[in-house]
């Protein structure tokens, strides 16, 4: 079976379905066998934030993947990854509005003027909010040209994502930098000469 | 809130009554040569802490709920056995303590290597229940056992030119796995004021939850300074030295700005990236007010007056 075909067959979405859940899955797992460690909230906190910065690397991975691949199948997926980030975007924030603030929210806007890593973070997460809006078929024909532009948005969320990320960190940067170098390698991607990358041309040249 | 018995308080002989005397041998043969086990058998390598007696039990007690033990031994920041919280304890099962002694150095008048036996048989084993207060916002409440810091610094008759105590961890990348990788500048270091070393309040632990001490919780002995964030309470020590100048210590040679040579608990002062106003109860979901000194400005808060906190953080 081909590439293409693969992707296109009619249980490809529901795996990518399953595969974004997962992780969700398994923290509900976790919580009810009491897994979760010693400090749950942490734990949720922690796993939700960086699920979030997974999927959006994911989502913006999909169109140099067809780039490369030479298949534009991936596209496909890339809608339900972006929404499923987005998800996980929303659960790492009402974890920690509802732990961390007890849903006040004056005390938690507070830190989000005081701290600038949750400024960055809480940037993101405000940003998402009409990527996800404007993510359907009839919000896309309705924008028309604007959809790109606004869509153009993800960028400077991955931005603020990492640097979110970065400034929280006490001394182990190794996490952060991973996903610091891959968002750059995605983003020279669409600038640079990688963007005529792909690997039919790199193994036919062999 | 805090039922301190002061040591003077306490009539001589029910500081070391016989039997528990000789229990307290026991306890510190335990905790310095715990390789018991394996000359039962020779196959386990596993060093796993075990009960004992033959200390003064709530020497100092804490009407608050003790931090349950299965949290307090595997949510570590133990950052020699690397950087994730349950990374101490899933690293160190193979650690040794076997023979362990401590270099002492500097303005004392008995300096020289002590084994874990000559540092702790002159004086009596007691436990206290203390609130452990982490930088990151999260505390909990342990039951230690140990000795005050300031009757082991006596014996070792520091002169007038200490006017601090510094101390480091083990420095050993093969037995301690996270050096390998130099988050931190290896060996590990902080130090006290004399008068904070002094304090009656400073511990030096060699177990807790009436168990010798769990590798990942700093086998065989520690630090543990109750009003200043957790990061102070060193692990692992194999070294105390006595100075004159305030010695490094780690976090403050990695991040100046952020960790103070004091880093006293004190919810006015915000980490500059984090507010320090609450913290979270390991066992709780929600997050209750951090106290000054962490609920220890009773007893501490002499030691820093006149002293700017604001400053001096």
């Amino acid at each position: 079976m081909s590439l293409p075909s693969v992707l296109k067959s009619a249980w490809a979405k529901p795996v990518v379905h399953l595969l974004c859940l997962a992780p969700l899955l398994f923290l509900i797992g976790s919580a009810f066998a009491d897994a979760l460690g010693a400090n749950p909230v942490e734990k949720l906190t922690h796993e939700s934030g960086q699920w979030t910065l997974r999927l959006l690397l994911v989502t913006l991975a999909l169109s140099p993947l067809r780039q490369w691949t030479g298949t534009a199948a991936w596209i496909r997926f890339r809608r339900m990854v972006g929404l499923y980030t987005y998800f996980y975007c929303c659960c790492h924030f009402a974890i920690w509005f509802i732990a961390d603030h007890s849903l006040d929210l004056g005390d938690m806007l507070e830190d989000v003027i005081k701290r600038p890593y949750i400024t960055l973070g809480f940037s993101a997460f405000v940003l998402l909010l009409p990527l996800a809006i404007t993510s359907n078929q009839a919000m896309i024909r309705r924008l028309g040209r604007n959809w790109k532009a606004l869509h153009q948005l993800v960028y400077a969320i991955l931005l603020l994502a990492v640097l979110h990320f970065l400034w929280l960190v006490k001394a182990d940067y190794l996490e952060p930098t991973i996903y610091a170098i891959i968002g750059v390698v995605l983003l020279l991607h669409r600038v640079g000469p990688m963007k005529r990358f792909n690997l039919k041309s790199f193994t036919a040249a062999r | 809130m805090i039922k301190i018995k002061k040591r003077w308080e306490i009539p001589e002989a029910e500081v070391t009554p016989e039997l528990l005397y000789r229990r307290r041998r026991e306890f510190i043969k335990a905790a310095g040569v715990i390789g018991g086990a394996v000359l039962l058998n020779p196959l386990a390598t596993v060093q796993a802490s075990y009960a004992v007696d033959g200390y003064q039990e709530n020497s100092i007690s804490l009407d608050e709920e003790i931090t349950d033990e299965e949290d307090a031994t595997s949510y570590n920041n133990f950052y020699e056995f690397g950087t994730g919280k349950e990374d101490p304890k899933k690293n160190s099962q193979r650690f040794r303590t076997d023979d362990w002694t401590i270099e002492v150095n500097g303005h004392c008048d008995k300096p020289g290597t002590y084994s874990l036996e000559d540092l702790l048989r002159p004086h009596a084993l007691e436990e206290r229940i203390y609130r452990l207060r982490c930088v990151e916002a999260w505390s909990m409440v342990i039951p230690w056992i140990g000795v005050p810091l300031g009757s082991i610094l006596k014996t070792m008759q520091p002169t007038s030119a200490a006017r601090y105590v510094a101390f480091k961890t083990l420095h050993d990348p093969v037995r301690m796995p996270g050096q390998q990788r130099s988050v931190v500048p290896w060996p590990y270091r902080e130090g006290l004021t004399m008068a904070e070393a002094m304090h009656p309040l400073t511990l030096i632990s060699v177990g807790m939850y009436g168990k010798t001490m769990p590798n990942q919780n700093g086998a065989p002995i520690r630090l543990v300074v109750p009003w200043k964030y957790g990061f102070k309470s060193i692990k692992s020590i194999v070294s105390i030295e006595f100075v004159e100048e305030q010695p490094k210590t780690s976090w403050n040679m990695i991040l100046p700005n952020e960790y103070g040579f004091y880093s006293n608990v004190n919810p006015e002062v915000d980490h500059p990236r984090w507010s320090q106003q609450k913290e979270r109860r390991i066992g709780d979901i929600f997050k209750r007010d951090t106290l000054m000194f962490n609920g220890y400005a009773e007893e501490v808060a002499e030691l820093y007056s006149g002293l700017d906190l604001k400053v001096n953080f």
